[in-house]
């Protein structure tokens, strides 16, 4: 029988000293998908400091606001309205706030791409069994899917709101369906560009203007051309200055593919100008991952 | 190549354009605390990179842990850590988020990751601190945080390049004893570069000097440390004291001269002990130190051998 005054220690830390780890090592495969979700989650600021979750979820909150305020439109009005789709078609609501989309790759594509770069964190990755080329498309796709839950999102509020709104289920299926590749060929063909130039520049600040002059620069432009082509009925290059700018570009491939409005001044109307367009985004996704490869070859090499 | 100890290289040479940073390097690195030397530029770096995979060499090969570093070089990443020389940490993650990023990088699951990395940063020293985000902290702790990602994975090598880097003395001497901790009771080999001799000496089971590319040397501290057949002698009583007693010990026919304060005797062989014994007894002095004395390392490269290495 033990004593009762025998002390019994409280809250004593033992030392064990050092354990060796004989669990499991996962695959690349796992690897990768735990380094994709851990730069979904830091294109949003989680995972990070407070400071760093402000912008994205500010902008995230001013995609969704006009959604919000069109579905409460729609509910509340749609008889008295006499509405029978959405009072802005789905595949015009990018490009609507496109100035939203781009301040927000602007901002996440430095802190995913140039980052690594700017600290050196990179040699810490490349140390590790991943291949240097899973790590770029790895970056790559967080960065897509992060730009396509940033332009998905009010779309699922609108759909859902039309539902609500007891508009035509299948028409506004299609819509939303057609809406979201649309929102998928956006976040690619963004994400690559945006990927590629905050590789090139390692400065966080210059790679966000230079991503911002690149985006909202190239759109200005060719939204001007298209306007002056326009006015002189010179419809073809008005139709081919399109692909000049990521916006117009995936909004004609859009308008090609599924038969939408343009939400721009042109859009293709033949099918050679469409295939253009077609060629040209595969170009910008596929030759964006292609030099970044390239970019990364020697990182952390010498 | 056939012998597998933790690193073996064979001709190994890497050529830039204009410099030749390895030059037929044959080496053979076992188990326990390795110290790399070389002055700046040696090709400390340039090895490290080779036996990573992330550097392919110009010719030779190498092998680590019996993996070819040309073919294998994800296999040996996954069992080796590497502590970068320069700063590689975001600013903007705490440590304890990074070490657990990092241990997930290197496959371990998530649950895992997180217990390996709360005991490897209680292990490096790190411990409230570590909830911080890594911009706000000093140089010591910062380099405590790179050699937790080193170790995080529980690997069977680490490579360890310039760990004191701009560490204050008191922090060196915490990261060297880290480093000794690491290859002995942690059971890891350690692979360790360094351009000051001293603190490999003090941590290092084995020394290899690089320079210019080349292997200068390559052998056991305890050797580099060998006796140089001299006892270092004191008595008490002052200097008069001290000089009575050495000329008592030229007379007996051991050649003694002052050095400092103490007497350097020439000890032929085991029978000087006793004859030092005996007359600081005869002379009714007391004796109070008789040591053999050491070579440093530092003066095995004085003798010529490297004159680019710096001493501490």
């Amino acid at each position: 029988m033990s004593s009762p005054f025998e002390e019994r220690p409280v809250g004593v830390i033992h030392d064990i000293g050092y354990r060796p780890y004989s669990g499991p090592r996962l695959r690349e495969s796992a690897v990768a998908r735990s380094l994709f979700i851990t730069g979904l989650r830091n294109c949003f600021g989680l995972g990070r400091s407070g400071k760093s979750k402000v912008l994205p979820m500010l902008l995230l909150a001013i995609m969704l606001l006009p959604a919000l305020i069109l579905v409460g439109v729609l509910v509340q009005a749609r008889t008295a309205l006499n509405l029978d789709s959405q009072i802005l078609p789905y595949s015009a609501y990018p490009t609507t706030l496109l100035l939203i989309i781009t301040v927000f790759v602007a901002a996440q594509a430095p802190t995913l791409i140039s980052r690594d770069l700017r600290f050196r964190t990179i040699t810490l990755y490349l140390a590790r069994p991943l291949r240097r080329s899973t790590y770029v498309l790895v970056r790559v796709a967080s960065l897509t899917a992060a730009v396509f839950l940033l332009v998905v999102s009010p779309l699922l509020l609108l759909y859902v709101g039309g539902l609500l709104a007891e508009l035509p289920v299948g028409a506004e299926t299609k819509d939303f369906a057609v809406a979201v590749v649309g929102a998928f060929l956006l976040a690619a063909v963004l994400a690559g560009l945006a990927a590629l130039v905050s590789a090139v520049t390692t400065r966080r600040g210059l790679a966000v203007t230079a991503v911002i002059v690149v985006l909202l620069v190239s759109y200005t432009v060719v939204v001007s051309v298209q306007g002056i082509a326009t006015e002189f009925d010179n419809d073809t290059v008005a139709e081919l200055a399109g692909v000049f700018s990521p916006y117009t570009l995936v909004d004609g491939l859009q308008v090609w593919l599924f038969d939408t409005d343009t939400s721009g001044p042109a859009g293709p109307t033949s099918t050679w100008v469409g295939l253009v367009y077609l060629f040209v985004t595969v170009l910008v996704v596929a030759g964006s991952v292609a030099g970044l490869l390239l970019r990364y070859r020697k990182v952390g090499a010498v | 190549m056939v012998p597998v100890g933790v690193i073996d290289t064979a001709q190994l040479t890497k050529r830039y354009p204009r410099v030749t940073a390895l030059d037929s390097l044959d080496l053979s690195i076992g188990d326990g605390v390795t110290g790399l030397v070389g002055a700046n530029g040696a090709g400390k770096s340039t090895l490290i990179k080779i036996l990573l995979g992330l550097l392919p060499a110009t010719t030779g090969r190498a092998q680590v842990l019996g993996f070819d570093v040309a073919h294998q070089g994800s296999e040996i990443r996954a069992l080796v850590g590497y502590m970068p020389e320069h700063d590689c940490l975001p600013a903007d993650v705490s440590a304890g988020d990074l070490v657990v990023h990092m241990a997930q990088m290197s496959g371990l699951p998530h649950a895992a990751a997180r217990e390996r990395a709360a005991d490897v940063l209680r292990h490096v020293g790190l411990a409230e601190e570590r909830y911080r985000p890594i911009g706000g902290y000093s140089t010591g702790m910062k380099q405590r945080v790179k050699l937790a990602q080193a170790l995080v994975h529980d690997p069977r090598l680490v490579l360890l390049d310039e760990p004191t880097n701009g560490l204050d003395p008191g922090s060196r001497d915490d990261m060297l004893d880290l480093v000794r901790k690491i290859g002995s009771e942690f059971g890891i080999a350690v692979l360790v570069t360094s351009h000051l001799l001293g603190e490999l000496e003090r941590v290092g089971d084995h020394i290899v000097v690089l320079d210019a590319g080349r292997l200068l040397r390559s052998s056991a501290t305890t050797e580099f440390m060998h006796a140089t057949g001299t006892l270092l002698v004191e008595v008490l009583g002052g200097p008069t004291a001290q000089e009575k007693m050495r000329r008592a010990l030229d007379a007996a026919g051991l050649p003694a001269r002052p050095e400092g304060q103490l007497i350097e005797v020439d000890a032929v062989d085991d029978t000087a002990y006793d004859v030092v014994r005996d007359l600081a007894v005869d002379l009714g002095l007391g004796l109070v130190r008789m040591q053999e004395r050491h070579h440093r390392i530092e003066d095995v490269f004085r003798e010529g051998e490297a004159g680019s290495v710096q001493p501490v």
